[in-house]
Protein backbone atom coordinates (compact mmCIF):
# COMPACT_ATOMS: atom_id res chain seq x y z
CA UNK A 1 0.00 0.00 0.00
CA UNK A 2 1.62 3.44 -1.14
CA UNK A 3 1.78 5.43 0.00
CA UNK A 4 1.29 4.15 3.88
CA UNK A 5 -1.77 6.09 4.92
CA UNK A 6 -0.92 8.86 7.16
CA UNK A 7 -3.48 8.09 9.59
CA UNK A 8 -1.46 4.73 10.00
CA UNK A 9 2.12 6.31 9.83
CA UNK A 10 1.26 9.44 11.71
CA UNK A 11 0.27 7.51 14.46
CA UNK A 12 3.08 4.99 14.26
CA UNK A 13 5.41 7.53 14.85
CA UNK A 14 4.36 9.17 17.08
CA UNK A 15 4.72 6.28 19.51
CA UNK A 16 8.13 5.98 18.93
CA UNK A 17 8.35 9.12 21.83
CA UNK A 18 6.63 7.04 24.64
CA UNK A 19 8.69 3.56 23.19
CA UNK A 20 12.03 5.83 23.82
CA UNK A 21 10.74 6.92 27.38
CA UNK A 22 10.06 3.21 28.55
CA UNK A 23 13.11 2.06 27.06
CA UNK A 24 15.36 4.03 28.65
CA UNK A 25 13.81 7.86 29.56
CA UNK A 26 15.26 9.34 26.40
CA UNK A 27 13.92 12.05 24.37
CA UNK A 28 12.91 11.47 20.82
CA UNK A 29 15.04 13.42 18.58
CA UNK A 30 17.45 12.86 15.61
CA UNK A 31 19.67 15.72 15.13
CA UNK A 32 21.21 15.37 18.30
CA UNK A 33 23.20 12.19 16.92
CA UNK A 34 24.86 14.81 14.73
CA UNK A 35 26.32 16.53 17.62
CA UNK A 36 27.11 12.98 19.46
CA UNK A 37 28.68 12.04 15.71
CA UNK A 38 30.87 15.47 16.21
CA UNK A 39 31.50 15.24 19.55
CA UNK A 40 33.20 11.68 18.99
CA UNK A 41 35.46 13.12 16.26
CA UNK A 42 36.37 16.30 18.62
CA UNK A 43 35.16 15.74 22.57
CA UNK A 44 35.25 18.27 25.00
CA UNK A 45 33.75 21.11 21.83
CA UNK A 46 30.42 19.92 21.78
CA UNK A 47 29.33 20.50 25.76
CA UNK A 48 26.12 22.31 24.00
CA UNK A 49 23.56 19.39 24.46
CA UNK A 50 21.85 20.56 27.67
CA UNK A 51 20.81 16.89 28.98
CA UNK A 52 20.46 13.02 27.73
CA UNK A 53 23.81 13.82 26.01
CA UNK A 54 25.21 10.20 27.33
CA UNK A 55 25.61 6.98 26.08
CA UNK A 56 25.27 6.03 21.87
CA UNK A 57 21.66 5.26 21.72
CA UNK A 58 21.14 7.71 19.30
CA UNK A 59 23.57 6.21 16.82
CA UNK A 60 22.19 2.88 17.25
CA UNK A 61 18.50 4.48 16.41
CA UNK A 62 20.38 6.74 13.79
CA UNK A 63 21.69 3.22 12.36
CA UNK A 64 18.43 1.41 12.70
CA UNK A 65 16.83 4.22 10.50
CA UNK A 66 19.72 3.32 7.66
CA UNK A 67 18.92 0.10 7.80
CA UNK A 68 15.00 0.01 7.72
CA UNK A 69 15.47 2.52 4.56
CA UNK A 70 17.39 -0.30 2.58
CA UNK A 71 15.20 -2.74 3.75
CA UNK A 72 12.11 -0.66 2.40
CA UNK A 73 13.91 0.18 -0.69
CA UNK A 74 14.89 -3.35 -1.05
CA UNK A 75 11.70 -5.30 -0.65
CA UNK A 76 8.84 -2.72 -0.94
CA UNK A 77 9.94 0.16 -2.63
CA UNK A 78 7.72 3.35 -2.96
CA UNK A 79 6.16 3.22 -6.99
CA UNK A 80 6.16 6.48 -8.63
CA UNK A 81 4.65 8.89 -6.19
CA UNK A 82 0.83 10.29 -7.04
CA UNK A 83 1.65 13.71 -6.74
CA UNK A 84 -0.76 16.68 -6.13
CA UNK A 85 -1.25 18.02 -9.60
CA UNK A 86 -0.42 21.48 -8.66
CA UNK A 87 2.92 20.80 -7.24
CA UNK A 88 3.21 18.83 -10.66
CA UNK A 89 3.09 21.99 -12.25
CA UNK A 90 5.06 24.18 -10.32
CA UNK A 91 7.97 21.71 -10.68
CA UNK A 92 7.68 21.97 -14.02
CA UNK A 93 7.41 25.58 -14.06
CA UNK A 94 10.88 25.06 -12.28
CA UNK A 95 12.51 23.18 -14.88
CA UNK A 96 12.28 19.58 -13.45
CA UNK A 97 10.89 17.11 -15.88
CA UNK A 98 12.15 13.64 -14.44
CA UNK A 99 9.65 13.59 -11.16
CA UNK A 100 10.18 9.47 -10.58
CA UNK A 101 11.93 8.15 -7.47
CA UNK A 102 12.40 10.17 -3.72
CA UNK A 103 14.11 12.99 -5.07
CA UNK A 104 14.44 15.35 -9.12
CA UNK A 105 17.54 13.19 -10.45
CA UNK A 106 18.26 16.44 -12.50
CA UNK A 107 19.93 17.31 -8.89
CA UNK A 108 20.10 14.53 -6.09
CA UNK A 109 23.31 12.36 -8.16
CA UNK A 110 26.58 12.29 -8.47
CA UNK A 111 27.13 14.46 -11.83
CA UNK A 112 24.37 16.96 -10.47
CA UNK A 113 26.78 17.44 -7.79
CA UNK A 114 28.99 19.68 -9.05
CA UNK A 115 26.31 21.65 -11.04
CA UNK A 116 24.86 25.00 -9.12
CA UNK A 117 22.15 23.21 -8.17
CA UNK A 118 23.45 19.92 -7.00
CA UNK A 119 26.16 22.13 -4.70
CA UNK A 120 23.44 24.27 -3.52
CA UNK A 121 20.80 21.74 -2.65
CA UNK A 122 23.49 19.10 -1.27
CA UNK A 123 25.80 20.98 -0.27
CA UNK A 124 24.58 23.99 1.18
CA UNK A 125 21.29 22.54 1.93
CA UNK A 126 22.67 20.00 3.99
CA UNK A 127 24.84 22.53 5.94
CA UNK A 128 21.79 24.62 6.54
CA UNK A 129 19.72 21.05 7.96
CA UNK A 130 23.39 20.88 10.63
CA UNK A 131 23.57 23.88 11.36
CA UNK A 132 20.06 25.24 11.65
CA UNK A 133 19.25 22.38 13.94
CA UNK A 134 22.26 22.13 16.18
CA UNK A 135 21.59 25.90 16.31
CA UNK A 136 17.64 25.71 17.26
CA UNK A 137 18.62 22.52 19.67
CA UNK A 138 16.14 19.87 17.63
CA UNK A 139 14.83 19.05 14.62
CA UNK A 140 10.92 17.76 13.18
CA UNK A 141 11.41 15.02 15.75
CA UNK A 142 12.69 16.68 18.59
CA UNK A 143 10.40 19.87 18.21
CA UNK A 144 7.55 19.58 15.91
CA UNK A 145 6.71 16.06 16.77
CA UNK A 146 8.61 15.53 20.50
CA UNK A 147 8.27 19.36 21.76
CA UNK A 148 5.05 19.84 20.58
CA UNK A 149 2.95 17.60 22.07
CA UNK A 150 5.00 17.98 25.09
CA UNK A 151 3.16 21.60 25.12
CA UNK A 152 6.90 23.54 24.98
CA UNK A 153 6.38 26.85 24.02
CA UNK A 154 10.55 26.74 22.52
CA UNK A 155 9.20 24.41 20.18
CA UNK A 156 6.60 26.10 18.60
CA UNK A 157 8.85 28.74 18.27
CA UNK A 158 10.70 26.82 16.01
CA UNK A 159 8.75 25.13 14.35
CA UNK A 160 7.43 28.85 13.18
CA UNK A 161 10.88 29.08 12.07
CA UNK A 162 11.03 25.73 9.87
CA UNK A 163 8.13 26.83 8.41
CA UNK A 164 9.34 30.14 7.61
CA UNK A 165 12.54 29.12 6.12
CA UNK A 166 10.80 26.31 4.42
CA UNK A 167 8.66 28.62 2.88
CA UNK A 168 11.35 31.02 1.80
CA UNK A 169 13.13 28.27 0.68
CA UNK A 170 10.24 27.20 -1.63
CA UNK A 171 9.22 30.33 -3.48
CA UNK A 172 12.82 32.43 -3.42
CA UNK A 173 15.63 30.12 -3.21
CA UNK A 174 14.62 26.68 -5.66
CA UNK A 175 13.35 29.20 -8.11
CA UNK A 176 17.18 31.05 -8.44
CA UNK A 177 19.09 27.69 -7.78
CA UNK A 178 17.11 25.44 -10.26
CA UNK A 179 17.45 27.12 -13.41
CA UNK B 1 23.65 -5.14 23.72
CA UNK B 2 21.52 -2.17 25.62
CA UNK B 3 21.74 -1.00 22.24
CA UNK B 4 19.90 -3.24 20.17
CA UNK B 5 16.16 -2.29 21.00
CA UNK B 6 16.78 1.33 19.98
CA UNK B 7 17.99 0.08 16.68
CA UNK B 8 15.38 -2.23 16.62
CA UNK B 9 12.89 0.98 17.22
CA UNK B 10 15.55 2.94 14.47
CA UNK B 11 14.77 0.55 11.53
CA UNK B 12 10.94 0.23 12.44
CA UNK B 13 11.08 4.45 12.17
CA UNK B 14 13.15 4.41 9.47
CA UNK B 15 10.76 2.08 7.26
CA UNK B 16 7.69 3.84 7.80
CA UNK B 17 9.59 7.61 6.67
CA UNK B 18 10.07 5.37 3.34
CA UNK B 19 6.62 3.67 3.07
CA UNK B 20 4.94 6.69 4.05
CA UNK B 21 7.19 8.46 1.62
CA UNK B 22 8.21 10.70 4.16
CA UNK B 23 11.68 10.83 2.83
CA UNK B 24 10.20 11.81 -0.65
CA UNK B 25 11.41 15.79 -1.46
CA UNK B 26 8.56 15.98 -3.65
CA UNK B 27 6.00 15.31 -0.77
CA UNK B 28 8.15 17.78 1.28
CA UNK B 29 7.23 20.53 -1.83
CA UNK B 30 3.52 19.14 -1.32
CA UNK B 31 3.81 20.31 1.91
CA UNK B 32 5.53 23.66 1.50
CA UNK B 33 3.10 24.95 -1.13
CA UNK B 34 0.07 23.27 0.63
CA UNK B 35 -0.89 21.37 -2.10
CA UNK B 36 -1.79 17.71 0.18
CA UNK B 37 -2.79 17.11 3.00
CA UNK B 38 -0.15 14.03 3.41
CA UNK B 39 2.85 15.21 5.64
CA UNK B 40 0.37 17.60 7.31
CA UNK B 41 -1.82 14.58 8.27
CA UNK B 42 1.75 12.40 9.19
CA UNK B 43 2.98 15.17 11.56
CA UNK B 44 -0.04 16.39 13.32
CA UNK B 45 -1.57 12.79 13.92
CA UNK B 46 2.02 11.76 15.34
CA UNK B 47 1.95 15.05 17.90
CA UNK B 48 -1.41 13.99 19.25
CA UNK B 49 -0.81 10.57 19.77
CA UNK B 50 2.36 11.30 21.28
CA UNK B 51 1.07 14.16 23.49
CA UNK B 52 -1.80 11.24 24.74
CA UNK B 53 0.90 9.36 25.52
CA UNK B 54 2.96 11.29 27.47
CA UNK B 55 -0.63 12.50 29.43
CA UNK B 56 -0.48 8.81 30.10
CA UNK B 57 2.67 8.60 31.46
CA UNK B 58 2.10 11.84 33.51
CA UNK B 59 -1.13 10.25 34.81
CA UNK B 60 0.65 7.03 35.84
CA UNK B 61 3.39 9.10 37.53
CA UNK B 62 5.40 6.22 36.00
CA UNK B 63 9.27 6.21 36.82
CA UNK B 64 12.94 4.83 35.15
CA UNK B 65 14.35 2.58 36.73
CA UNK B 66 17.15 5.45 37.90
CA UNK B 67 13.87 6.81 40.09
CA UNK B 68 13.23 9.72 38.05
CA UNK B 69 9.90 10.61 36.24
CA UNK B 70 9.65 9.60 32.69
CA UNK B 71 9.42 12.81 30.54
CA UNK B 72 11.32 15.58 28.98
CA UNK B 73 13.41 18.55 30.59
CA UNK B 74 11.79 21.36 29.97
CA UNK B 75 13.63 23.82 27.31
CA UNK B 76 15.17 26.74 28.20
CA UNK B 77 13.28 29.78 26.58
CA UNK B 78 15.86 32.53 27.08
CA UNK B 79 15.10 35.37 24.27
CA UNK B 80 14.17 32.98 22.10
CA UNK B 81 16.42 33.45 19.37
CA UNK B 82 18.11 30.70 18.66
CA UNK B 83 14.31 29.08 18.47
CA UNK B 84 13.34 31.43 15.52
CA UNK B 85 16.93 31.77 14.13
CA UNK B 86 18.44 28.38 13.98
CA UNK B 87 14.98 27.21 13.76
CA UNK B 88 14.28 29.18 9.96
CA UNK B 89 18.24 28.46 9.25
CA UNK B 90 16.96 24.32 8.93
CA UNK B 91 13.57 25.10 7.65
CA UNK B 92 15.36 26.25 4.19
CA UNK B 93 17.67 23.92 4.35
CA UNK B 94 14.73 21.36 4.75
CA UNK B 95 13.06 22.60 1.28
CA UNK B 96 16.54 22.56 -0.16
CA UNK B 97 17.44 18.85 0.70
CA UNK B 98 14.35 18.15 0.82
CA UNK B 99 14.74 16.07 4.22
CA UNK B 100 14.87 16.66 7.76
CA UNK B 101 17.81 14.73 9.59
CA UNK B 102 16.19 11.37 9.68
CA UNK B 103 14.98 11.19 6.13
CA UNK B 104 18.68 12.36 5.31
CA UNK B 105 20.35 9.31 6.41
CA UNK B 106 17.15 7.39 5.42
CA UNK B 107 17.81 8.13 1.33
CA UNK B 108 21.64 7.22 1.35
CA UNK B 109 19.97 4.19 1.51
CA UNK B 110 16.75 4.46 -0.79
CA UNK B 111 18.29 5.22 -3.87
CA UNK B 112 19.49 8.77 -3.02
CA UNK B 113 23.66 7.79 -2.32
CA UNK B 114 24.68 11.01 -3.64
CA UNK B 115 22.78 12.30 0.33
CA UNK B 116 25.43 10.75 2.11
CA UNK B 117 27.83 13.99 0.86
CA UNK B 118 24.75 16.43 2.56
CA UNK B 119 24.65 14.12 5.86
CA UNK B 120 28.46 15.19 5.83
CA UNK B 121 27.80 18.52 5.03
CA UNK B 122 25.09 18.60 7.92
CA UNK B 123 27.85 16.97 10.09
CA UNK B 124 29.83 20.25 9.17
CA UNK B 125 27.13 22.08 9.98
CA UNK B 126 26.59 21.22 13.33
CA UNK B 127 30.27 21.49 13.74
CA UNK B 128 30.64 25.13 12.73
CA UNK B 129 27.55 25.91 15.06
CA UNK B 130 29.65 24.63 18.10
CA UNK B 131 32.65 27.08 16.99
CA UNK B 132 30.30 30.11 16.54
CA UNK B 133 28.25 29.15 19.41
CA UNK B 134 29.93 31.69 21.74
CA UNK B 135 29.22 34.35 19.45
CA UNK B 136 25.55 33.52 18.84
CA UNK B 137 22.85 35.05 20.26
CA UNK B 138 20.74 32.65 22.18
Amino acid sequence: MHPLPWYIAGPLIGLVVPALLLLGNKPFGISSSFGHICSMISPGRFSFRESHQGGGWNLAFLLGIFVGAVAAWQFAPPPNLALSPATVAALHRLGLTDLSGLAPHEVFTWSALFTLKGFAAIVVGGFLVGFGTAYAGGCTSGHAIAGLADLQLPSLLAVCGFFAGGLAATYFVLPVILR
Amino acid sequence: MTLVPYFVLGTTFGFILVEAEVVSWFRIQEMFRFDAFHMYGIIGTAVVTAAIALLIIKRLAMRASDGRPLGFAPKTLGSGVRYVAGGSLFGLGWAMTGACPGPLVALVGAGVPVMAVAVLSALVGTWTYASLRPKLPH
